[in-house]
Parts: C-alpha cells; structure tokens; sequence
C-alpha cells in the first residue's frame, strides 16, 4: 500500500503580490489613480499645486533684503534677476517689523509687553493642565526662557532707538531680575504646589494690564483689593443671604470702595510710597500687540459675563429670561463693524457729558459685550449637552441651585465648551484687524496704512499682506489644532 | 390617598422675600428690573444732555434730503439727485444681492470641500485640507482685499479689447478677447455680461419708488406655477407607485410642465441676449458688475465655505456607518443610499450651523467697506453719515436693519429646519 | 437750550456743559498736553514715521500751537481719525483741535457747528489721467471711469462737476488714499480725482510720472484748515494767532534758525520793527491778551520755523512730493496767504 496521499504540514510561504498590488505603486493606485475620476481630480490637483508654487515659491525666496526704499528694491530686482523679475521686497518688513508688533509702543519699552505675553502662557497653563505638576513645569519653564530670550533680544532695539522713556524706568539688570524672579517663583510654586498656580492666573489680569499701561503700582493693588472685598462680603453674608443676594451686597460694597475710597486711597499711598513703571498710554497700542490686547481682554472679560447670561437664558424667572435672550439676539444680530462705530461714534452719547476715555477702551468695551453674546451661546451649547441626569442627580443630593450649578453642572459644561470658547477666541482674534476702520493701527491695514504714508515705501502693496497673513495663519493655525487636541484630551465618556 | 400634610401657613414677613425661596425669584426679579431700568434712565438721560450741549436733536428729515452722491452699483434707480432714504434702499438692495450670491457659492463650494475631504483620494484630500485649514485661519478683511486687487491687477484693460482696421489689415489679433464665447467681457475695471431683454414690453409699474416690469412678475409667477403644478405630478406618481409598487415614469411630465411653459412665455416676449460692446472708454450694454462686488461675494464664499465644508464633513461624519450597510443589505444602490438614507439624516446636523453661516455671510457684508462697495454701511453708515454728520440716527437706523434682517433670515431658515428635521415623538 | 423746555432738571445741567466745553483752552493747560485730531496716515500731510514720530504739514501746526499754549512742541498726543471718525472725535471732545486737511464748507460750519479758524492750505480738486489716453481737459472725459475716495467733499464735487457739464462718468469709490492711487495705476479708471496736492503727492511717487498729466481744470475751491469746537472762541483764536504768527514770522523773515539772533537784535534795537517786537513777546505783553504768555508765539515758530520752512520741509519742491507755493504763497508773493496784523 503505498501511500500515495500528501499532507502538507507547514503552509506555503506567501507570494509577494504583484507589482501593482504593493509598496509605492499599490499606494499609489489606491489613493491617488482609482479610476478614471481619480485619475482626473488628482492630475488636476497635481497642476494646481504646480502652479502655486511655481508662481510663490520664487516671488518669496527671491525677496530683497538689503534695501532703504522701494525705488531701491525696484533697482536691485532688475539688477539681479533682470528686467521684469517680480520679486517681494522683505526690506520693508526688516525695517519696520516692530511696528506691525508693538504698533508706537516705545522702542526701550517693548520688554514688557514680551513679559506680558510670555507670562500670559504661564497663567494659561494651571488652567489648562490643573494640577498636573510635570506639563506645567515643562510649560512654565519653556515660556519662560523664551521670554527671557525675547527680551534680550529686544533690548537690542531700545540701545538704537532714542529713549522714549527715564534712563531708570527701562534699565535692563533690574528688569531682567526682576522677571527671572517671577519665573522663578511660579516655576518653584509648579514644582511644590502647581494647584496654587490658579493663583496667578487669578492676579494675571491685573499684572498684565501693569505691564502694559503701566503707571502707580497702587492702581491696579487697588483694584485688587476691591475684588478682596468682594469676597470677603459674599463669603461673610452667603450663608445667611443666599448666593445672589451676597453677591449684589458684596458688588455694591467693592462698587463703593472703587468709585469712592479708591482714588483717594491709591493716591495717597502713591504720595507716601511711590511705586511703579513709566506710564505708557493705550493710544500708542499698535499691531499684533492691540489685536492681542483686545483678543484677550475681551474674551476673558466676557467669560464671566457669558456665563451669567447663559445661565440668564436657561433660567426660570422669566424677566431674566427675556432680558437675556434680548441682549445675546441683539448683539449677535448686528455685525460686529456696527459695534465698533458705535464705540467710536455713539458710545460718548450714552456716557455722562465730558466723560472722555481712550477709543482702545472703549473699543475693548464694545468689543466684550459683543463677545459675550457668543460666549453666552457657547456655553449654552455645553449647559443642554448635558445629561438631565446631573440636574436631577444634583437635585436629589439637595443641593441648591447655586450648588449644583458649582459642584455638579458648571464643570462638566465648562469642559465641553472648552473648544468652543477657543474657536470663538480665534474669531475674535481674526475681527480685531476690523478696528482699522475707525483708525486703530490693527496690524493688517491699520500698520499697513502708516508704512505706506512713508514716501519710501508709498506704493508697496502686497509684502505687508502676505507678512500679516502668515501670523495670523501661525497663530490660528496653531489655536484650532490645539483646541482640537484638547477635545480629544478632555473627552471623558468611553462611548 | 393619604393626607398630605399642610405646612403651616406662615404670615408673610418682609424678610421672606429674601430667604423663601417662592419669593426669592420674584424680589430678584423686581431688582434687576429696577437696575435695568435705572440703567437705560441713566443712558436716555446723558443722551439727551449730550445732544442738548452739542445743539442737536434726534430728526431722521436728513433722510429725506437730496443725497449728492454717486453710486457705482444700483439696483434700484438712483442718481445723485435722490434722497439719502433712497441711497438707504440701494444700499440695502446692495447688501441683500451680495449676501444672497455669498450664500449660494459658499454653500455649493462648502459642499463640493466637504465631501471631497472625505475622498478617498489622498492628494485631493490633502490639497482640501490645505485650503480649508489656510482659509478659515486668515482674517476675511484679507482675502477680501486680495481677492479685489488680484481682480483689479490680473485682468486686461478694456482698450486691450479693441480691434482697429489696421490690426484687421495687418491679421493682428487684439490683446485680450471677451470670455464665454464672445459674451462676457472681464477688464480690469470691471466685468460686463449680456443682459436678458425682451422686444415687446409688457410696461409695469412702480411701488415705493422700485419700478416692477409685467415682463418679470410673469415670468415669476409661471415658474412657480409649473414648479407647483410639477409637485402634484410627483405626488400622484407617488400615489400611484404605493398603491401598485410600481411608479409610473415622470421625467418628460416634469421637463415639460418645467420649462414649456415659460420658455413660450418667453419666446413669445421676444427673449434675447444684450451682449456688451467696447464704446468709447469702456465696455457698454449688457449688466456691468463692478469688481468690488465680484470680489466681496468670491472672498466670502471661499471663507465661508470651509465652515460649511466642516459641517458637512461632520455631517457626514456622524451618521452611523450601519446606516449605509444596512441600505446596501436591503439592495439599495449607492446613489439612492446616499439621497434617500444617508443625506436627510446628515442634513439634520448640517443645517443648524448652515444658518448661522449664512447669518455670518449676510453681517461680513459689511466688510465690504474696506474694498469701497457701497453696502447698507457704505451708504447710510459711511457717506451719508459721513455727510449730514446725523451719527446717531444713521447708526440706529443701521442696526435696526441689520437686526431685522438677521431675524428675518433665522427664522425663515428655522422653519425649513423644521420641515427637514427628523420628527421626533 | 431747547431741550430744557420739556425737561426742566436739565436746564442747568446744560448751561454747565456747556460751559465746561468753552475752556478748551484751560483743558489743555490743565492737561499739559494738546490733544491733535490727525490723519491716520497721509503722506507729507500726517504720519508717524518708523520710530513711531509723528511727521508732516498739519502735524507741525499741532506743535506749534502745543508750543504756543502748553510751552513744549513735543506736548502733542496725535488722535488718528478716519473720514467717519473726525467731525464725532472733535464733537465729543475727544480731540481739542482737528488738524486734518478738513475742508471748510458752509454746512460744516453751520450744521455740524464747528468753527474752522483758518486755511493752512488752499487746495482744489483736480483729475490725473494718463498720457496715452490722449485727453486734454476734463471736460473731455465724458464716459470715462473716474476713482474718488468716499468720505469726503470730492465725490460731491465730483457729480456737480459732471452735471453741470452735461456729460456722464462711471464712479469707482475708493476707501483710501493708497488704494485710490492703486486702481489708477493698475487702470481700474480712466481718470483719478483728488485734491490737487494729493495728485501731485501720488504722481511723485509713481515709477513713471512721466505718462501722467495732471489736468489744468480745478474743479473747487479746498480751503483746508484748522478746526475747532462751535462757540469756544478764546481757544479758536489762540489756534488762529498761532498760525497766523507762522505766516507773520516768514513774511518778516524770521526763521527758526534767525529766531535768536532776531531776538537779540529787536532787544538790543529800540527802532526794530515793532510787530516783530510785539510777536516774540519784546515789546508789552500781547500773548496775555488770549490767555497764553509773553512768549507764546515765539515757541511756536521754534518748533519747526515759519510758514515757509514747514511748507518747504514738508511737501514743499525739495521734498519727494514737490508741490509748488502756488496759492498758498504770501501774498506779498502773489500768494493767498495773509495774515491780520499784529497789533
């Protein structure tokens, strides 16, 4: 009996596919030629990109550095790459980059907006990670040693530039001590206690407005303790008044200290002990500096504000109600360049005669309700996401509505509008260049719009753009992706 | 039932009105009130003081006064002797026209992204990304104002368009020709496509001052008349395709009842195309488009329409994949899985933010200020503002519209939001 | 005052208001500072340069009235504004002078209540168009395309000009100054109207003004001027005598470099010319008489010299712009410029 069945034991080793079934040609065929379709859309695509870059690759490669006007880059475009070469003339942005960055901040000066915005970061960072002590470290350290950098860097600037300001209000040692001691300071707070980093992004509001307008250190101390106030009133009478009730108490004591005591008290510490940095005035605010001042002033004033007018929205009490849905359709019905133009035009109809203050402010003002609103709906969105389950669960616990909305249901919606509120940041950002059009220096056409008044520069068109565009692409670009990453981090159901 | 038991009536103290919770809401009520009122005293009171040191009052007459003024784009007649009330309405008309346009191609371009982001295709896919993530990152002033000047700059001057009998003598061609066979002539100062005329004029009359042609109401109301007509044809096929299963076949019915009609109607009228002609500095006849206008409804339907791409995308995204597998189960075939399983569902979450798009789209109209389009802003907030020195009146006026506006366009697309969403018990 | 009828209480609120808005000039000595309504950015007119310097014809004027009032030309907070912006900002209070190539025009002054205390530029509206389009005279650009900057008396100008003639334009409105100059260039028009000092301005800085003629027609009058709040009288006089000082001072030759050695000389020289005695404050004391000091208006001239030498630093023919004196010359020189006397 011979045995003639066979039995394979061990399975054939697999054949490679076929040429056009693997490695780059698979790929290939797969993704970008599958069918004729395909085959069409991406050969178009192909042409597409061809020529953008064909057309932009060497107009920006090619730019003129080493030149004093435009007449001059004109020169040396034909001397270089001949009769009809069309080529950027990056010159413009090498002399005046400054101004598209600090608008007529003064030159000495310009640490403390770089300090304002590195330790703008350092005040995110326990928000965004609370409690995380490695992130925060690595954060707090980053942003600080590239602040520190900047500053030198910008030092640089002030030696060439004539002093706007007394010798002793920009002298370097004492400044740059003074902010390796902050840096310091939050960076040993990160590593021991980074819970009480929250702290800083409290006083961060007041800090930054120092920086930046500077002026007596009793000012903004003052206003601080006006909030102190605040709290020591709403905490005293809460458990006996209730939420609301405390709070209008302890608003309408701080609002007497600040209309009332305040001045007279500041100033008179300022006589006693004067203290502080050479005063800058709003109207200098310039460029990416104004679009970052109103940006973030705006949002983070409206927050609070959107809050209560979400809250307003969903209540019971139907004058509440009405009064708040009136103010959030309002606002949002109206474009935002009304808003502007009624803060440049209408605003000083509305305020008590003779009361005059800074376009910027009021600007910021206008420009807060008008964020507000859209905060509002956001937070809105984050509010009926959640489940009823947590009201009613919160209900159960006996907890009151103030309670609740603390403990329980502020968090959660909070988080689910973390990315919203972002979204709305860079809107908001994106609209701050439509402050030019009544006559702030926003960095896209307000800036623009001066460099061009400059007979050297009078005709250059399209450099300035294109510079302002790629910021605002970086920053933007860089937000959205971040927002998007945080979604991601925050969403905690496992559906 | 068991007795419930009733809590003693307590006599009402004034201090119940800040710890009984039954009162509590009605005495925060009456506070804010109060506040809300003291607040708007307070702003009425330091108006009318403001106004009485800078000797004004509040008079809206300047609106009817004679404006001086020019307007580039108008779609309703105007010259410079009209008053600034009627500049209003060409401003308005100017805003609706360009917010109207906006909305379309941001919707067919948001569309046309959207999906081909999902494509498989990779380069398309990227290249879709690219363009989203590049546009919607770049403030709208910019691209508004690039758009204008690649217009502007790009495009051949209208004396480039000219042939002269020595270029015909010497076989020369000219150094630019008219587009789409002869018929739309795009220059650097503007663009010029053929206008529909009639030969017969059925005469029309005027309401407010906006003149009406018999011509076009006709025509109007005989495409909705077939448009209606068509929809009974299609319930009945409907009817009849439950009844038997069968569904009897409509296309010519439809091409028909469609286009006959109006395209007699038409014929009838004499129809025909006004093609412009180069005469003198420029190109005359036809409807000239000025690049202000081109411009603001191409910046805004690009920028726009990555928002409405992303809506789709996430349209698409979030209706279930068992969705379609389920069709496929049931033997549908793809292009009707998509229209009648897939899109009505996708709708459902594509439609919210479509309205506040569109809402966007009709307040960025007024960024069109930057590139000089005389809008709503333009006229009533800029020149005539700018001129009668009446800010707060014009400011008002202005946001009333606006206002108006928004409302009006919210809640007529609430209501086909309504009629799309799914019904829900 | 018409409101107080029907609302009693504010009557007195009013009068105070009122009041309070006349002392500007007080406000600006309190304040030690001039607040200037400038132009966001107009070349030679108005701008700030690349170390935030604010530079120009009008921008001098601020200076030396802020030399005048509050002693230092450098006491100036310039206030940008835009067409929309200007007449609100002065109206509100928000700027004490508007120093902006504004033109004075009956409803201006009436309606909008504001007092323009005197013309530093006599300008009028003119067309460029380019050489090849072989037109000579305004009045042959029937049809034609023309670009105008909105927000100003131009495009008013501009259709009475066109109507009266009988003749029909295309208007292509433009926003601002720079973009105005681009569409022309890139030949979105046929013509460009402005003033014709911004047309001079805009031809210099061209790659080749060569191909571009200015035409001869002025189709108005554009007295450009200072302006000042309605009814506050003392403060308009003080910017008018300070202006009027620059044109005295070059009429009699003092410059801001000769300013010293004049000083000296009518010191030490009893028969020295008197009015230059009594302008640099030599002779008894006439600033008092406005409510500034002696030597008021000798600090304006030392900030940046006499009419002349900002007309000559600024926009004059040995700048980039080169505009000739024309009307604003003296009018020893065949000029419009006069001043009132001194005395």
């Amino acid at each position: 009996m011979s045995d003639t069945s066979f039995i394979r034991t061990e399975m054939l080793p697999a054949k490679t596919p076929p040429v056009g079934q693997r490695g780059v040609v698979k790929w290939l065929r797969e993704n970008l030629f599958a069918g004729p379709m395909n085959t069409i859309l991406t050969l178009l695509g192909l042409i597409a990109v061809y020529y953008l870059l064909a057309w932009s690759v060497p107009w920006v490669m090619r730019g003129i550095w080493d030149a004093d006007t435009l007449q001059d880059c004109r020169r040396l475009t034909i001397e270089r790459y001949g009769e009809g070469a069309s080529v950027a003339c990056w010159a413009m942005i090498s002399e005046r980059w400054h101004q598209f960055m600090f608008g007529f901040y003064p030159q000495d000066l310009y640490w403390r907006p770089v300090l304002a915005f590195g330790l703008l970061f350092a005040a995110l960072a326990p928000v965004l990670y609370y409690g995380e002590r490695r992130t925060n470290l690595k954060l707090i350290g980053a942003v600080a040693v590239l602040t520190l950098v900047f500053m030198g860097e910008t030092w640089k600037l002030a030696d060439i530039a004539p002093k706007a300001t007394p010798a002793l209000a920009s002298n370097s040692s004492l400044v740059i001590g003074f902010a390796v001691a902050l840096f310091g300071l939050l960076l040993a707070t990160a590593a021991a206690a980074p819970r009480k980093l929250t702290w800083f992004t409290a006083i961060y509001p007041l800090l930054g407005f120092f920086l930046l307008w500077g002026g007596s250190v009793w000012g903004p101390l003052g206003v601080a303790m006006g909030f102190a106030i605040l709290g020591i009133v709403f905490v005293l009478l809460q458990g006996r008044l209730g939420v609301v009730v405390a709070a209008g108490a302890g608003v309408l004591v701080a609002a007497i200290w600040w209309l009332g005591v305040q001045t007279v008290a500041t100033t008179a510490l300022h006589s006693a002990m004067p203290m502080g940095l050479y005063s800058v005035n709003s109207d200098v605010f310039g460029g990416f500096l104004l679009s970052f001042v109103i940006g973030v002033s705006a949002i983070s004033m409206s927050l609070p504000i959107g809050i209560l007018l979400a809250l307003g929205r969903r209540s019971d009490m139907i004058l509440v109600k009405t009064l708040s849905v009136g103010f959030i359709e309002f606002v949002r019905g109206v474009p935002l360049i009304t808003m502007l133009f009624t803060a440049s035009l209408l605003l000083q109809y509305f305020l008590p005669p003779r009361s005059n203050f800074d376009l910027i402010l009021r600007v910021i003002i206008l420009v807060t309700l008008f964020a507000s609103a859209y905060i509002a709906e956001v937070i809105r969105g984050g509010l009926a996401a959640l489940p009823r389950g947590q009201y009613e669960a919160a209900d159960a616990l006996g907890l009151d509505y103030w309670q609740a909305q603390r403990l329980i249901v502020m968090p959660q919606a909070l988080k689910i509008a973390i990315p919203g509120i972002v979204s709305s940041f860079i809107g908001l950002f994106k609209d701050t260049t439509l402050v030019a059009l009544v006559g702030l220096a926003d960095p896209l056409t307000g800036i623009t719009r001066i460099v061009r008044a400059d007979i050297n520069w009078k005709n250059i068109y399209w450099e300035p753009y294109v510079f302002v565009g790629a910021i605002f692409f970086a920053v933007c670009f860089g937000m959205s992706r971040y927002s998007m990453y945080l979604e991601k981090k925050l969403k905690t159901d496992h559906r | 039932m068991t007795i419930a038991v009733e809590p003693p009536k307590a006599a009402f103290r004034l201090s119940m009105l800040i710890y009984d919770t039954r009162y509590r809401a009605m005495t925060i009520q009456v506070i804010v009130l109060a506040l809300v009122l003291l607040f708007v005293g307070w702003l009425t009171d330091n108006t009318i003081q403001n106004l009485a040191a800078k000797d004004k009052d509040i008079n809206f007459g300047f609106l009817w006064a004679r404006a001086g003024y020019d307007i580039d784009q108008q779609l309703i007649p105007y010259t410079n002797d009209s008053t600034h009330g009627r500049a209003l309405f060409v401003g308005l008309a100017n805003t609706l026209v360009v917010a109207f346009f906006a909305c379309i191609f941001a919707t067919i371009i948001g569309v046309i992204a959207g999906v081909l982001r999902l494509s498989k295709n990779w380069l398309v896919a990227r290249l879709m990304t690219v363009y989203v993530e590049v546009f919607r990152n770049i403030p709208l002033l910019l691209w508004i104002i690039l758009s204008f000047v690649v217009l502007g700059e790009t495009r051949p001057a209208p004396k480039d368009f000219r042939v002269t009998d020595e270029m015909i003598a010497a076989g020369e061609s000219p150094a630019a020709t008219m587009s789409f066979f002869d018929s739309v002539a795009i220059t650097n100062r503007g663009s010029n496509i053929p206008a529909p005329k009639l030969t017969t004029d059925l005469g029309g009359f005027e309401l407010l001052g906006v003149p009406f042609s018999f011509a076009v109401l006709g025509t109007l109301a005989l495409i909705i008349g077939s448009v209606l007509v068509n929809n009974r044809v299609l319930a009945q096929a409907k009817a009849v395709q439950e009844a038997t299963g069968d569904r009897p076949t409509t296309w010519w019915k439809s091409l028909l009842i469609l286009f006959a009609p109006t395209l007699l109607f038409l014929w009838v009228l004499g129809f025909h195309l006004e093609y412009p002609v180069l005469k003198g500095f420029n190109f005359q006849g036809g409807i000239s488009v000025a690049h202000s206008f081109t411009a603001l409804v191409i910046a805004l339907s690009i920028y726009s329409a990555t928002y409405i791409a992303e809506s789709v995308r996430a349209g698409i995204l979030a209706i279930n994949r068992g969705q379609t597998e389920a069709a496929y189960a049931l033997g549908i075939r793809p292009g009707r899985t998509m229209k009648l399983i897939v899109l009505p569902q996708a709708l459902r979450v594509i439609i919210p933010p479509l309205i506040s798009q569109y809402l966007n789209i009709t307040k960025n109209t007024t960024l069109g200020m930057a590139i000089s389009y005389l809008d709503l802003k333009g006229t009533l907030g800029g020149i005539t503002l700018n001129q009668t020195g009446r800010e707060l009146e014009c400011m008002l006026l202005m946001m009333m519209i606006y206002l108006t506006l928004s409302l009006l366009i919210s809640s007529l697309m609430n209501i086909y939001n309504n009629a799309v969403k799914l019904k829900e018990r | 005052m018409k409101k107080s009828v029907f609302l009693g209480t504010l009557a007195a609120t009013t009068v105070l208001a009122g009041a309070a808005f006349a002392g500007t000039l007080d406000d600006v000595k309190a304040r030690g500072e001039l607040i200037c309504g400038s132009n966001v950015a107009l070349t030679g007119f108005g701008a700030a340069d690349a170390a935030g310097e604010w530079k120009g014809f009008d921008v001098d004027l601020c200076r030396a009235v802020a030399a005048a009032v509050v002693g230092d030309g450098t006491k100036v907070k310039f206030v940008p504004t835009t067409g929309e912006t200007r007449f609100t900002a002065l109206a509100s209070g928000e700027v004490d002078v508007l120093i902006r190539n504004s033109t004075w025009t009956y409803s201006r002054d009436n309606d909008l209540k504001f007092d323009f205390v005197a013309v530093n530029y006599y300008d009028g509206q003119g067309f460029m168009v380019k050489k090849d389009l072989g037109v000579s005279s305004a009045k042959e650009l029937d049809g034609a395309t023309v670009c105008i900057q909105t927000g100003t008396t131009t495009e008013l100008n501009l259709a009475d000009f066109f109507k009266s003639n009988n003749i029909s334009y295309t208007p292509v409105t433009v926003g601002d100054d720079t973009e105005a100059q681009r569409q022309y260039e890139t030949g979105a028009c046929d013509a460009f109207t402005t003033d014709a000092s911004g047309l001079a301005s805009t031809r210099a800085a061209m790659a080749d003004p060569g191909n571009h003629i200015i035409l001869p027609e002025i189709i108005s009058k554009e007295p450009l001027g200072p302006v000042v709040r309605h009814g506050d009288n003392n403060w308009g006089d003080v910017v008018r005598w300070t202006f009027n000082a620059l044109l005295i001072a070059e009429e009699k030759g003092i410059t801001k470099a000769n300013l010293e050695e004049v000083v000296a000389a009518a010191t030490a020289d009893a028969a020295y010319d008197p009015e230059v005695k009594r302008l640099l404050g030599i002779d008894g004391d006439m600033g008092a008489m406005a409510g500034l000091d002696k030597e008021a208006f000798k600090r304006a001239i030392a900030v940046s010299g006499n009419y002349g030498e900002i007309f000559e630093a600024n926009i004059g023919a040995s700048t980039p712009i080169g505009l000739a004196r024309g009307l604003n010359a003296l009018w020893t020189q065949g000029g419009l410029q006069y001043a009132a006397p001194f005395r």
